[in-house]
């Protein structure tokens, strides 16, 4: 009986392979045979996490798009519904609510990382720029998801951003007409942002992912050591030909990332269950108020995983500079593997400035993000915002100062990466 | 099947040829998917001018008509408040309401507007388009001891003086927008037209 069933699962497998002979070879290479390096730490799960709130974003995401409606008469009032009366939609929407700002968190966590070990340098620059694509496009999609609800800040918040492209010279108004199909932010604009939101980004998102997965798996995962490990001796236990401190993805690191997932989904339903507004930093008090274009709320400030540009805006007294100097703190980002020409990865292995640097930047980038979400009256908080901008810049400066003329004293990297035997 | 019979010539005429026409027809095919972005003809309509009666307007009141989904105030500003205007002009980024795009020609003038009293402003902020509050009275605020009335914008505390110009050392770059306007009689105005018969 048994030996039937053996054979019966055989024959299908065959049947597979000769119609789809490229299928296995291609699991193989992308988990069974994907060599990683042993030494990954608790920094390398970020990537899955990410993933895993993608799929926990699309999934909601379809089930809410059942439920809302989005047209500005009654899109509020449909969220309000999925709240109280569409059996479990409470949980569903703060599944995706929730969903959104861990996704920042991990996202931020994940480029921090690349950072710290220095994944951004040859022969990884790719991945890096289809990661900060992903960034930015992840932005877009958050931005308008956040406008659905057609709350105050909703609103407001649409008002705000949508008139920085009106900073633009000569074409900016028109711009912005064009963006929003009307004077102000209304149910044109919310039509539209519900058809990019649900179907234009999240395609656009997927297949920048998909990329960055393979252009990873082309040149293989760094690790905290920033020991290239194909570099390094040949020969391991399930490949003669693979690089020795690789272990293969799955299921060694699978089974890692699921244990790992589990933490952090456990983290994840507290604050789903608990804390959904999480304080107002996920969902904004004035959000549960409907959209009202003649009353402007009191604060008016973008969710928190903006707010560090968004200070940067708000600290430079001139429209049109506040908005370029916003831009170029993403933009500078792309160009990390560039300014960045230290031949040592790892901060492990990199000079002291190295490490302070970045220190100060990922300080400033939290404090930013702390004077982005307050009132910004403080008329101190507007001196300290500009000193921080100016610093966060100021890393990129040094950075490339400090590597390009030989300032930096690198400590020796070993041959081989930390615990290899 | 050789090669030799390949006449490349031909072949990079069809090549170009197929890559001109076909970038054409997607530049062409891309128009209506851009222009379909436009406000659209019922956006355009409901921008159409608005009527407000000011008969019940007393001084040192305000009142707020919606045009095109914007706020419009209309200010009957006290004598006192008149008065101060000049007093702020050095204060001021643009005193003079040189900046032609922020009103029509009628308004630039000391209290931008037709009549002195009468004030008619957008009520939205230059910065990024809030919608600043008002504070007539002439008492020190906590945003500015030297207040003489006028607006302050809660979201980048921009500030403006009694005819809606534009303090300096704030995010706002120019003064509030005068709308185009006219007086049909002496309680009527039309927003949204400079002319009559609009």
């Amino acid at each position: 009986m048994a030996n039937r069933l053996t054979q019966a699962v055989t024959g299908m497998q065959e049947w597979f392979n000769d119609r789809a002979p490229s299928f296995g070879p291609f699991y193989a290479k992308h988990m069974t045979s994907y060599y990683a390096p042993k030494n990954f730490n608790i920094w390398y799960i970020f990537g899955v996490l990410s993933m895993v709130v993608l799929i926990n974003q699309i999934v909601t995401g379809i089930f809410l798009t059942m439920f809302f409606k989005p047209s500005a008469a009654e899109a509020f009032a449909s969220v309000e519904y999925i709240m109280r009366d569409v059996e479990w939609g409470w949980l569903i929407r703060y599944m995706h609510s929730t969903g959104a700002s861990a996704f920042f968190v991990v996202v931020y966590i994940h480029m921090f990382r690349g950072v710290m070990y220095g994944s951004y340098k040859k022969p990884r620059e790719l991945v890096w720029l289809l990661g900060m694509l992903i960034y930015l496009v992840l932005m877009a999609e958050a931005f308008m998801g956040y406008v659905l609800p057609w709350g105050q800040m909703s609103f407001w918040g649409a008002k705000v951003i949508i008139s920085l492209f009106g900073a633009i010279p000569y074409v900016g108004t028109a711009l912005t007409e064009w963006i929003m199909g009307d004077y102000l932010p209304s149910d044109a604009t919310l039509n539209r942002f519900f058809a990019l939101h649900v179907i234009a980004l999240p395609l656009v998102l997927l297949l920048l992912v998909v990329l960055h997965i393979f252009a990873l798996h082309e040149v293989g995962s760094n690790n905290p050591d920033g020991v290239e490990i194909k570099k390094g001796p040949k020969g391991n236990r399930w490949s003669s030909s693979a690089p020795a401190d690789g272990i293969p993805f799955h299921p060694y690191f699978t089974v890692k990332d699921t244990f790992y997932t589990g933490c952090f989904l456990l983290i994840c339903a507290f604050i789903i269950f608990f804390q959904p507004t999480f304080g107002g930093l996920f969902l904004e008090h004035d959000n549960f108020i409907e959209a009202n274009r003649l009353v402007t709320p009191v604060h008016i400030k973008p969710t928190w995983y903006y707010t560090p540009f968004y200070a940067m805006l708000r600290v430079v007294p001139n429209k049109l500079a506040g908005v370029l100097t916003m831009f170029s703190a993403i933009l500078v980002l792309f160009f990390l593997p560039w300014l960045d020409r230290g031949k040592v990865k790892s901060w492990r292995y990199r000079g002291t400035g190295f490490r302070v640097a970045l220190f100060v930047l990922g300080i400033c980038f939290v404090w930013l993000g702390k004077i982005g979400s307050g009132p910004g009256t403080d008329p101190v908080e507007t001196i300290i915002g500009r000193f921080l901008t100016a610093a966060y810049f100021g890393f990129f400066i040094f950075l490339w100062v400090y590597t390009a003329f030989g300032f930096e004293k690198t400590k020796a990297v070993p041959e081989r990466v930390n615990g290899h035997d | 099947m050789a090669n030799d019979g390949v006449d490349k010539g031909r072949r990079r005429f069809l090549t170009a040829t197929t890559a001109v026409v076909g970038g054409a027809g997607i530049a062409m095919a891309a128009v209506p998917f851009i222009k379909s972005w436009q406000p659209s003809a019922r956006a355009k309509t409901a921008g159409a001018p608005v009527e407000a009666d000011i008969s019940k307007l007393e001084v040192g009141q305000m009142v707020t008509y919606e045009w095109r989904g914007q706020p419009i105030w209309i200010i009957h500003r006290t004598q006192a408040q008149l008065d101060a205007l000049p007093s702020q002009d050095s204060r001021l980024k643009d005193p003079n309401s040189s900046v032609e795009d922020q009103q029509p020609k009628f308004a630039q003038n000391e209290h931008r507007s037709r009549k002195p009293e009468l004030l008619v402003l957008v009520g939205l902020c230059t910065h990024l388009g809030c919608s600043p509050k008002f504070h007539g009275e002439l008492v020190p605020e906590p945003f500015d001891p030297d207040w003489k009335g006028g607006f302050f914008c809660p979201c980048h505390k921009s500030r403006f003086d009694m005819a809606g110009r534009v303090y300096d050392g704030v995010p706002a770059p120019t003064n509030l927008v005068v709308p185009p306007y006219y007086f049909i009689d002496d309680t009527h105005i039309m927003i949204g037209a400079a002319e009559g018969a609009a």
